[in-house]
């Protein structure tokens, strides 16, 4: 298969476009505008919708409008976007109807800076907006990665009838990397038989979040945990590396881990039995596999470009079997396999106690 | 009491008008005498009119028209507050023969709406919007509307609305119709039969704007809120009659020069 | 001699607003405070003679509630009344 250079906001973009994704509507914002522009080129070369909204809440809603006719839609943002779109994203999740979202990770909170960070975690994994839903939330490491994860998140989304988030730290939607694109699949022309799109000569239909009896918003609740049940059945994704004999455990997603795998072959290279668990689906979190971990380890080191969203689900899933560790850089900084390789030094030479606190040890490093 | 229906040899009584079919069989949670079933009933007819029924995606926004969709024969979506012309233009981009139209009043409209709104107009998105101007937040109880005039009570103005604090009332048909996406733009009223007749022609023309792909299209509608005005429906009629058309003055605003040749 | 007319107003959607008795140009339209709907209202009501099945009423019931009817001459295919 032919390889490509593709920048990662490109290399998303067109896997979404041979996914057959008919609609993308989105706004710029560093560091995913690439993947608007390359939309703005290609969409329309395709015959598909492309369209600059006039802020990421429009586009979020027009993601939704699109969303109910069964048509493939997406849209790419970064964090201060998935903030606005909180609102729509409950929405779309609470009338059962399919939405990829991309969210390219920079620095914050607030307007923070455009350098890479995962400090997004927390939000997504909630879908960022109000009320009880489950969206899926995927995290590649690499660019190829990206490619491979938008190509199934369209089919989940609709598989499940909820949102599916792509999320990438910045440095994933920058770099350029070698990739093989997948075979372009033509947008299908079947509609789901709940999707509005004319009433022709059958009933009307209506799709909405808005169910004023509660025991029928009951009803559409539990639904939305039965089809969380059925994820968190069949959905989970990680990778694991040099972990059969592994003492100790590292355990980061996307470029933290990517970085953390440097620093783990240098460690064994040095003898260390050290491994990588790497967690590609965020939600439904590996909590069965990392538990099974737990259980074998000596200890756990979580490396995160936040201050610990992860870790308090490692912490959980471990439940106490094992001390957890910490190192994450913030605000755009990204860690180097070297700090990761003084870590992993660290839990052999001062191995952690039980007691120990992740987040205190960390901070006190990171501030001296 | 009631008259019976008149029989006289040599005569048969014909049906002039009945309820339009695109109108679901249902009764409407609308208070007595509120103008929404007005507006409804207007767009019903146009759509039998014009053959539209199967075609048709109405959406609903948050207000008092928030289970619209329950009362129309077509297919129907629920909009975010203020986010229908976003939905609209989502559904229209991907389906551009079916014909889209929002249902909005004024605070989903010109309050948190204005974004959407303004920048649908802009594109000229081939969508068609009804705009329920009572000025007054209803379905949330009577709180003060963009479009609140000046000195009037609401519960968030109890002491009448103050324009150096609370600012000034604003008219969006004049707004959108500075648009060069906007293809026709007017402000028609429901206080009265006569104005509801002219308002229903509004309507077709909006619609025929969107069937013929010449751009956006909005027919701002006057309309009464009796419950929170603390009126009759009749009284309410009066004044949107006496306050309402001198604050926003009916016509035409933007007329494509496409619809002013059409005879409907 | 004007043209007789007859609405039957359907109870079930009638929420006695009273704007087609305000409206009616011949004044024939009342409020039956003898009944009540289904949904607790009085129901507007033909309470006259004299209706011309102008459709006044018609075009301002907001719950299009009301059918007109207007007298015409009988032919041996002409629609009744349903």
């Amino acid at each position: 298969m032919t390889r490509q250079l593709l920048k990662g906001n490109v290399a998303m973009a067109e896997a979404a476009i041979r996914a057959g994704v008919e609609a993308y509507f989105g706004y710029p914002i560093t560091p995913q505008s690439e993947l608007l522009e390359w939309m703005a080129k290609r969409m329309p070369e395709e015959g598909r919708a492309f369209l600059q909204a006039e802020s990421e809440v429009a586009a979020i809603n027009m993601v939704y409008g699109a969303a109910c006719t069964g048509a493939r839609v997406m849209t790419s943002t970064s964090g201060p976007g998935i903030s606005l779109m909180a609102e729509g994203i409950s929405y779309i999740a609470g009338t059962e109807v399919p939405a990829v979202i991309v969210d390219v990770m920079r620095g914050g909170p607030g307007l923070g800076n455009i350098a890479p960070s995962q400090g997004d975690y927390r939000q997504v994994i909630h879908g960022a907006g109000h009320g009880d839903f489950f969206p899926l939330v995927l995290a590649p490491a690499s660019v190829q990665e990206a490619v491979d994860l938008i190509g199934e998140a369209f089919d989940l989304a609709e598989k499940y009838r909820t949102i599916v988030f792509v999320v990438a730290d910045g440095s994933i939607g920058q770099m350029m990397e070698p990739v093989s694109l997948p075979e372009p699949r033509p947008p299908r022309r079947e509609r789901p038989d709940w999707a509005v799109g004319g009433a022709e000569g059958r009933p009307a239909r209506r799709l909405t979040s808005l169910y004023l009896k509660p025991e029928v918003e009951e009803e559409v609740n539990l639904r939305l945990v039965q089809r969380w049940q059925a994820m968190e059945a069949n959905e989970i994704r990680y990778r694991e590396y040099y972990l059969d004999d592994a003492e100790y455990v590292v355990l980061g997603f996307g470029t933290a881990g990517r970085v953390a795998l440097s620093a783990v072959r240098a460690a064994r290279a040095e003898g260390i039995k050290v491994g990588l668990f790497r967690p590609v689906s965020l939600r439904p979190f590996p909590t069965e596999a990392i538990r099974d971990l737990a259980a074998r380890s000596k200890a756990f080191l979580v490396v995160e470009m936040n201050g610990g969203q992860m870790l308090d689900d490692v912490q959980a899933a471990a439940q106490g079997q094992v001390p957890v560790r910490f190192y994450g850089r913030m605000g755009g900084m990204v860690p180097f396999p070297d700090e990761v390789l003084a870590e992993i030094h660290a839990l052999v030479s001062e191995p952690p106690t039980p007691a120990e606190a992740p987040r205190a040890r960390w901070l006190a490093q990171m501030v001296s | 009491m009631t008259v019976a229906a008149p029989t006289k040899p040599k005569t048969t009584l014909k049906m002039v008008y009945q309820r339009p079919e695109a109108l679901a069989d249902t009764p409407t949670h609308y208070c007595p005498g509120c103008t929404h079933g007005v507006a409804h009933r207007l767009v019903a007819e146009v759509i039998d009119e014009m053959g539209l029924r199967e075609k048709t995606i109405g959406i609903a926004p948050v207000g008092c028209a928030v289970l619209a969709y329950d009362y129309f024969e077509f297919d129907g979506v629920e909009a975010a507050h203020g986010r229908a012309p976003a939905m609209a233009t989502g559904i229209k981009r991907v389906l551009p023969d079916r014909i889209v139209f929002t249902y909005q009043g004024d605070g989903d409209l010109a309050s948190i709406g204005m974004g959407e709104i303004v920048h649908a107009a802009a594109r000229g998105e081939r969508i068609t919007v009804i705009f329920i101007n009572n000025a007054i937040y209803g379905m949330t109880g009577g709180q003060m509307a963009p479009t609140t005039l000046p000195n009037q009570i609401t519960t968030s103005s109890p002491g009448g609305r103050d324009v150096a604090v609370q600012g000034f009332p604003i008219r969006m048909s004049e707004i959108l119709a500075t648009l060069d996406g906007a293809a026709y733009v007017v402000r028609r009223s429901m206080h009265d039969p006569a104005n509801i007749r002219k308002a229903k022609k509004a309507i077709r023309l909006a619609f025929e704007a969107q069937v013929r792909g010449l751009g956006f299209s909005l027919v701002e509608l006057l309309s009464t809120c009796p419950t929170n005005w603390k009126m009759t429906p009749a009284e309410a009629m009066n004044w949107v009659r006496d306050n309402m058309v001198p604050a926003y003055p009916l016509g035409d605003y933007k007329v494509a020069p496409e619809l002013q040749k059409l005879r409907v | 001699m004007a043209a007789k007319g007859w609405v039957k107003i359907d109870e079930t959607l009638c929420k006695g607003c009273e704007l087609c008795v305000a409206y009616c140009p011949a004044g024939v339209l009342t409020l039956n405070t003898e009944r009540l709907t289904p949904h607790g209202y009085h129901p507007a009501a033909l309470g006259k003679e004299g209706c011309t099945g102008c459709n006044v009423c018609a075009v301002v019931c907001p719950e299009a509630a009301i059918t007109v009817y207007r007298e015409a001459k009988a032919r041996p295919r002409a629609a009744a009344v349903s």
